[in-house]
């Protein structure tokens, strides 16, 4: 066992692509965590989704063990987070599991907002923060402005930056002797009771539940019978070891160590991110603080294709809600797309990889809904109802007033796009906060904006407008009243629930024309004409007319095109059932997300 | 008194169904001056290759002698390319072979596509001494802006003279054309269609300009060059339906119309699942259940020929459910259509059926299931792919 002096926990705080995957990387290298022949890129980022997008979504952890100047064997714990916003809870639960942090950044770019945000997080929950600057070795680096950049965010001297290249390797070795001698030793009582933080876990089919947990007081043993202190789950700790990044078992977990801990649980129900697991027979007192029902941002229904599909994705929802307990859902029936479920996620990025991990992991086609925000709606008797989807709007008579959700966001840019980042702000109904300079050349901008208006597509056209130098972070704010409505959509005649939105009314004629035109692009040629109207209400605001299919038919079909036409026509049926039938009319998955791709 | 039977209607009911049972003969000449923009079948353009004609068609008459016997056909079709390209005399050395390894029935079809510059009196005295009784000109056109941008060589008193100088020796004449190629108007369209029947073809077959994969024409469309238009080929779809009746020929496919009693036995016979023998690059047989195809480079058909291989590039089983939808999207394309069996009750029951009988698309004539719109052919085809084993 580890004398808890020779322990250091920490993680890395790092912007998408300032290089927090290849430095993980090449501390496992340099320390011999993994030989050169399993050494490959992103070692930690253990799903397809996170490799191929190059991003880290779920933490990962790893034990590697270093000599440090004094001649003695240290354990580091690493525990790898994810950098973009959506994940903001993934951060914060990571960072709790650790006393101390490498805030990373790449020394050609500077600081970015979320960085930032998770900085301030960091120091708020006490950790120790070590300033690394990346990718010294790129031509545009500029160490000495973003050094300052960083001192001036911390605190500290220039001279506390340690400078490293993860691509060459270039300065790591003094980064992990900075660990050793820099950050705390992990606090906790070796005598306490047995309490262990769960920061993440995820399904094996084959042992149930694992769990990834830091444990913080006394010491468990395999065997010994463990209990969630929340849910009150008892069971026996079957297996339980060290993550190098492999599972290696061990006897013993104590204080201070990072590790994996096998129950053999399999309702998923039971073991919850952010618990505490303690001795079932010498039980801790309290849990540890710190857990949280993370918070969903946006809503958004899916909807099987096949309606048969409706329990599999039930199954798989509660499974990927094992390693994501950010994700929520409640079932719900569309007029138009049948019975499905209302789910919310953190933010677009989230909702994207959900919707594709449900597709890839667990064999499901789905239709998406239009995502919203969560809104309010003060009723005439006085009542307030949630509503998370636009059909869950009660009709005018009963409105009173409806409110929106609005974000405080800070905006980090160069100071010669403050212009446009301005406009931009402004157009999205954005109240502008103050505003300070980081540098002489670099600006943090904080405003007050409605959720709805940067949660979908926002960051995208900063980034655009600014040439990809800002960078946004936003958090939860209050509910205010807004004059919005609810622009609902008809396809040959009839209201289709999936499609309705609701937007501010300076902007619903506008958006009723927009979505009308990109339907009329995105459904194919029915066999009769079909009208799409975009409505408030009885009243019609916009129409346009699918024109009904003319021709569909290959010319030639002879003896040498029987084999070939009928491959093709077969792959044309695959797309075709990929088609959710809405009354009479064939509608393609992509038209019910048609609304977050209308270019205004 | 004698009596004279009537000439059949090609789109007969009782004739689609019986030419299931005749067998056909395919042979693929290659050989054409320049490649079409627009074509995409196996061809050998002038220069692309060191084979010449005659080796090439001894590879083919070697590759008939290794299939197995077979009687009673009831056709032979030559195509490519461009047949037209070669000398006559090895035309009639294929014809003879196909004689030795099959009994070739009396009157049997044996037609041969050509180009119209390549029609002289002699070449046509030439082929119908080598037993070839009907011929069909590529004219594609008559506009020459149009033949322009379609890369074709010849001009439209070219084509009308090779159409009445064949008429003359006694063979029977179609004419192959295309329409919706995008700087075609409908008039040049219309000018096309009615100056081509009224020169006195036998058989039309009409076809909406395609884009097929790897072809010139289909790196020009995505290079952003002009696409035909849905719209455009429907309503010139529609105007070659209404001419081709004033002219009497009668429709009997989707792209097929002919005078009664000049309908293609081959090509109805391929659409009745019939049995072809496939000779040549690129060429498809179809016998005993199986779907082949020969490889479409001449060198690697002449080499495995000569090595006494069967110079197949792939094969596939065609039996149980897969033939027995393979019958509807096939005969659906006819204007007959298919007897009603239990298939097609299944693929009625479904909601995709359900929906086409509702609109009209599909109707149940005679004991018949047919298209009523034959432009949206592939709209029903796809629902009847759809259909699983379990439906049938």
């Amino acid at each position: 066992m580890t004398d808890p002096s020779r322990i250091r926990n920490f993680s890395i705080i790092a912007h998408i692509d300032h290089g927090k995957s290849t430095l993980a990387d090449r501390l496992l290298e340099r320390t011999g965590a993994i030989t050169a022949r399993e050494m490959r890129d992103q070692v930690l980022d253990t799903m397809d989704i996170e490799r191929e997008r190059g991003i880290t979504i779920k933490a990962n952890a790893v034990r590697i063990e270093f000599v440090a100047a004094d001649g003695h064997t240290y354990q580091l714990n690493l525990i790898d987070t994810p950098g973009h916003v959506d994940f903001s809870y993934e951060v914060s639960r990571s960072l709790e599991a650790c006393e101390g942090a490498l805030l990373l950044v790449d020394a050609s770019q500077g600081i970015e907002a979320q960085t930032l945000a998770n900085a301030y997080l960091a120091i708020e929950n006490g950790l120790e923060i070590i300033p690394v600057l990346n990718k010294i070795d790129l031509p545009a680096a500029e160490p000495e402005r973003v050094s300052r950049e960083m001192v001036g965010v911390l605190g500290g001297t220039v001279d506390d930056v340690i400078q490293v290249s993860a691509k060459t390797g270039d300065g790591v070795g003094e980064l992990l002797q900075a660990i050793v001698d820099r950050l705390p030793v992990p606090h906790g009582d070796r005598n306490a009771p047995f309490r262990a933080m769960v920061f993440d876990s995820y399904y094996d089919t084959y042992r149930g539940v694992v769990s990834y947990i830091r444990v913080v007081d006394g010491r468990v043993k395999v065997h010994e019978p463990v209990e969630f202190m929340r849910t009150g789950h008892r069971v026996e700790a079957d297996d339980l070891g060290i993550m190098t990044p492999s599972q290696v078992s061990r006897k013993t977990l104590a204080a201070g160590d990072v590790g994996y801990l096998v129950t053999g649980t399999k309702e998923i129900e039971q073991i919850r991110v952010g618990d505490t697991v303690t001795s079932s027979v010498n039980p801790a007192s309290e849990p540890l603080p710190g857990y949280e029902e993370p918070k969903p941002m946006v809503f958004s229904g899916l909807f099987p294709t096949d309606g048969d599909d409706f329990e599999r994705l039930r199954e798989a929802l509660d499974k990927l809600r094992l390693n994501d307990s950010s994700l929520q859902y409640v079932a719900e029936t569309s007029r138009a797309l049948g019975f499905g479920f209302r789910v919310g996620f953190l933010g677009l990025l989230h909702m994207e990889i959900v919707r594709e991990r449900l597709e890839r992991e667990y064999d499901l086609d789905l239709v998406a809904t239009a995502p919203s925000v969560e809104y309010r709606a003060g009723l005439t008797d006085g009542t307030i109802v949630e509503v998370r989807s636009p059909q869950d709007l009660p009709p005018t008579g009963k409105l009173a007033y409806i409110e929106e959700p609005f974000v405080k966001v800070m905006i980090i840019t160069p100071k010669e796009f403050v212009g446009v980042v301005m406009e931009l702000v402004q157009q999205r109904r954005g109240e502008m906060g103050d505003m300070t300079y980081l540098t002489e050349d670099r600006v943090e901008i904080h405003y007050t904006v409605p959720l709805s208006e940067i949660v979908f597509d926002f960051f995208d056209q900063l980034k655009s407008a600014t040439r990809g130098y800002a960078s946004l972070d936003y958090e939860p704010n209050e509910y205010r009243k807004s004059d919005l409505v609810r622009v609902d959509i008809l396809l040959n005649n009839v209201s289709v629930d999936a499609f309705s939105s609701i937007v501010h009314r300076d902007r619903a004629y506008r958006y009723g024309k927009a979505m009308s035109e990109r339907l009329r692009k995105l459904i194919p040629r029915q066999l009769f004409d079909v009208p799409i109207q975009a409505a408030i209400g009885s009243r019609i605001i916009a129409r346009e007319t699918i024109k009904a299919r003319r021709k569909d038919v290959t010319a030639k079909c002879y003896g040498g095109d029987i084999t070939r036409k009928k491959k093709l026509l077969a792959k044309q049926k695959e797309g075709k059932k990929k088609m959710k039938m809405v009354g009479q009319v064939e509608v393609p998955p992509e038209a019910f997300v048609a609304a977050l791709r209308i270019d205004e | 008194m004698t009596v004279t039977a009537e000439p059949r209607r090609p789109d007969d009911a009782t004739l689609a169904d019986e030419l299931a049972d005749t067998r056909s003969v395919y042979i693929h000449i290659p050989f054409c001056r320049r490649r079409c923009p627009y074509c995409d079948f196996a061809v050998v353009a002038a220069g692309e290759s060191r084979i010449s004609h005659r080796t090439y068609v001894d590879a083919v008459l070697q590759d008939m002698r290794s299939e197995a016997p077979w009687f009673a056909i009831s056709a032979i079709n030559f195509g490519g390319g461009t047949p037209s390209a070669v000398e006559p005399g090895l035309i009639a050395e294929l014809i003879r072979r196909v004689r030795d390894i099959a009994d070739v029935t009396t009157g049997a079809e044996i037609s041969l596509e050509a180009n119209p510059e390549d029609w002289t009196e002699e070449f046509g005295e030439a082929l119908r001494g080598a037993g070839v009784n009907r011929i069909t000109f590529g004219v594609q056109s008559l506009d020459p802006t149009i033949l322009g941008s379609l890369g074709r060589t010849h001009d439209a008193t070219a084509a009308i003279q090779a159409i009445s100088g064949a008429r003359h020796l006694g063979f029977s004449v179609g004419a192959d054309l295309i329409f919706g190629t995008p700087a075609e108007s409908l008039q040049s369209w219309r000018a096309t269609a009615e100056t081509t029947l009224s020169a006195g073809i036998d058989h039309l077959s009409a076809y909406g300009l395609t884009v097929e994969r790897g072809t010139a024409l289909s790196r020009e469309v995505a290079a952003g060059g002009p696409a035909p238009d849905q719209d455009d080929q429907a309503d010139k779809y529609e105007l070659t339906q209404l001419l081709a009746a004033q002219a009497g020929l009668v429709q009997y496919e989707v792209s097929n119309y002919a005078r009664p009693g000049h309908h293609c036995i081959y090509n109805l016979s391929t659409w009745a699942q019939g049995e072809y023998l496939g000779f040549g690059v690129g060429a498809h047989g179809h016998r005993d259940a199986m779907r082949y195809r020969n490889v479409r480079r001449i060198e690697k058909y002449v080499e495995l020929v000569t090595d006494g291989k069967r110079p197949w590039a792939g094969t596939e089983r065609s039996e149980h459910h897969d033939y027995r939808i393979e019958r509807l999207f096939l005969g659906l394309r006819r204007m007959a259509g298919v007897a009603v069996d239990e298939t097609v009750v299944r693929f009625l029951a479904t909601s995709d059926g359900q929906r086409y009988l509702g609109a009209g698309l599909v109707e149940v004539i005679n004991e018949r299931l047919v298209v009523t719109t034959p432009l949206l052919t592939d709209t029903v085809a796809r629902s009847v792919l759809s259909l699983s084993p379990d439906d049938c």
